[in-house]
């Protein structure tokens, strides 16, 4: 299968960061359909990766390829339309006065013809379960609604992927899961690649494949459950862990013996009912 | 503090000046105030006043957001008010104390300043409650794009008034919320004399202006991502309709205009 992006030995480094570069010698291959998760501490260049990948920074090395297309001058808008993208704060990406304004306004850019965009303006909005607040403006809707919005505005654009620029760390565990849920059903009803960056951990654990960035390097690159079960490890880099890998971590210091491999949370209460726990 | 600014607020409502086209509104609003001013006796005010009470009995909003309207200005109109009473000459002298005097046409240009005043506040505030913000901001964008023939960028200007007044509530918010930050951590807002009040500001004003530029920035980028390229090939999801009241609204206005030149001297 070729892959939908293709970033070879990029490298950035922020003019006023004195010379440190944000992204050191990164090559990343997504293939389509996949859920890719980055993590990484604050300050690992998560966030400069996303904006690589969609022109809004162009890197001093490397080069970016999307859908076939190379990023440069010329092709960058035309990229830009088959990557949707959803920022971190819902206050400070809401365009429009009104929400369907708000889901217009990438349609709008492309010169859709205002029959059709009235059309796909209401199906994006229904897809993400929020048409019926159509004509409320921003300060009326919570900070989950908002990203339900932002996403609905990247739909209506169908693109083939969609990145998740930690759009749900400004949110309560309840909008949190509703974005996902949405994601999450929009990617096998569209067939959608998914990129998404995050410090929530359950988030990554949805992925199926987690890259972990480390002062600008990828640091390790594999599926969850490959990375998720070298526990300590990545609690030594800053990172949390899934629910059921910090029990087994517990349990373990407890001195209960516990299974080696990767568990989700069905697997944990599959083995938790099936064995029995003696010190 | 937005209870008391009745000037710039909107009252929803369903009423047949609610459904004009913000066009046709924010034209004749401005036709309004420039005619206003051919008014030179008694009874082309009361032709004029008789017009506007109309509308407003058209539009069904409460008479007192009105009043409220030109409560905020009401230090102005008697300030001129006054001044208008006491340093005209002319007509026959009622009082009179050193440079100070009442006479007749002092008392009538006071009248007349005090009715257009008032008039044009009636008649703004009337636009701007039956009228949502976002839609005079469309009337604009679609008055000025002949502008455009000479140069004039009609469509940022739209733009730029579209975001602001969308961001006018969360900057409000914001600002209540650094404020009680602040109180918190020991500053007094409105306490103090003059220099201490405006002290006081500072730590409000400093944190409000970083997070707009941040904001900006985001705001920017998100746009960018967006696909958005400036004015150029852009279609447009809101677009306005003038319909047959809207061409009867002005009609009204060419029945006014003869009326009040009919009436004046």
């Amino acid at each position: 299968m070729k892959p939908i992006i293709k970033l070879e030995n990029v490298s950035y480094t922020y003019q006023q960061d004195g010379g440190r570069p944000a992204l050191k010698n990164v090559s990343l291959d997504v293939y389509p359909g996949e859920w890719l998760a980055i993590i990484g501490h604050n300050g690992s260049g998560k966030s400069t990766l996303a904006k690589t990948i969609n022109g809004l920074l162009v890197p001093q090395e490397g080069s970016v390829e999307v859908a076939g297309l190379s990023m440069n001058e010329e092709n960058v808008w035309e990229i830009r339309r088959k990557i949707g993208m959803v920022f971190q704060n819902p206050d400070n990406q809401f365009v429009g006065a009104t929400v369907e304004d708000d889901v217009a306004f990438g349609l709008e850019n492309q010169g859709v013809p205002r029959d059709e965009m009235l059309k796909i303006v209401k199906d994006s909005l229904e897809q993400v379960r929020m048409w019926e607040f159509f004509d409320k403006e921003p300060v009326r809707l919570s900070g989950g609604q908002k990203q339900r919005v932002a996403i609905a505005g990247v739909v209506a654009l169908s693109p083939d992927v969609i990145i998740l620029d930690e759009a749900t760390s400004m949110l309560d565990p309840k909008g949190r899961l509703e974005v996902i849920s949405t994601i999450q059903k929009l990617r096998e009803e569209k067939k959608l690649t998914v990129i998404s960056i995050t410090h929530d951990i359950d988030e990554a654990a949805n992925a199926t494949r987690v890259l972990v960035i480390r002062q600008g390097e990828v640091y390790r690159d594999g599926l969850p459950q490959e990375i998720f079960s070298s526990g300590e490890e990545l609690v030594d880099m800053g990172l949390d862990l899934p629910f059921p890998e910090k029990l087994k971590l517990e349990m373990a210091r407890q001195g209960l013996q516990v299974p080696e491999e990767y568990m989700s949370e069905e697997r944990m209460i599959d083995w938790l009912w099936t064995s029995s726990l003696k010190k | 503090m937005m209870n008391k600014l009745i000037l710039g607020r909107y009252i929803p409502g369903d009423s047949l000046v609610h459904r004009l086209d913000p066009r046709a509104k924010l034209v004749s609003s401005f036709y309004f105030i420039g005619i206003i001013f051919l008014c030179n006796n008694l009874p082309s005010f009361a032709v004029m006043g008789a017009f506007t009470i109309f509308a407003i009995l058209l539009s069904k909003v409460n008479l007192s957001f009105f009043l409220k309207g030109v409560r905020p200005l009401i230090w102005l109109i008697l300030f001129t008010v006054i001044l208008q009473l006491f340093f005209t000459q002319g007509g026959q002298v009622y009082w009179s104390w050193g440079i100070i005097s009442i006479t007749e046409s002092g008392v009538m240009n006071a009248f007349y300043i005090f009715c257009r005043f008032v008039l044009i506040i009636f008649m703004s505030t009337l636009l701007t409650l039956t009228t949502p913000p976002l839609s005079l901001s469309d009337a604009i964008e679609s008055l000025l794009r002949p502008l455009k023939a000479v140069k004039f960028p009609a469509h940022e200007i739209s733009l730029m008034l579209s975001i602001a007044l969308r961001f006018v509530p969360t900057l409000m918010d914001e600002t209540e919320k650094i404020m009680n930050a602040q109180r918190a951590r020991g500053v007094d807002f409105g306490e103090g004399n003059l220099m201490d009040k405006m002290r006081a500001i500072v730590p409000l004003l400093i944190p409000l202006f970083v997070s707009s530029f941040n904001r900006a920035e985001e705001l920017a980028t998100a746009m960018e991502a967006r696909g958005y390229q400036g004015g150029e090939g852009r279609t447009k999801y809101r677009q306005l309709k003038w319909r047959l009241k809207d061409s009867l609204c002005i009609l009204s206005y060419v029945a006014l205009t003869f009326a009040l030149l009919w009436a004046r001297n």
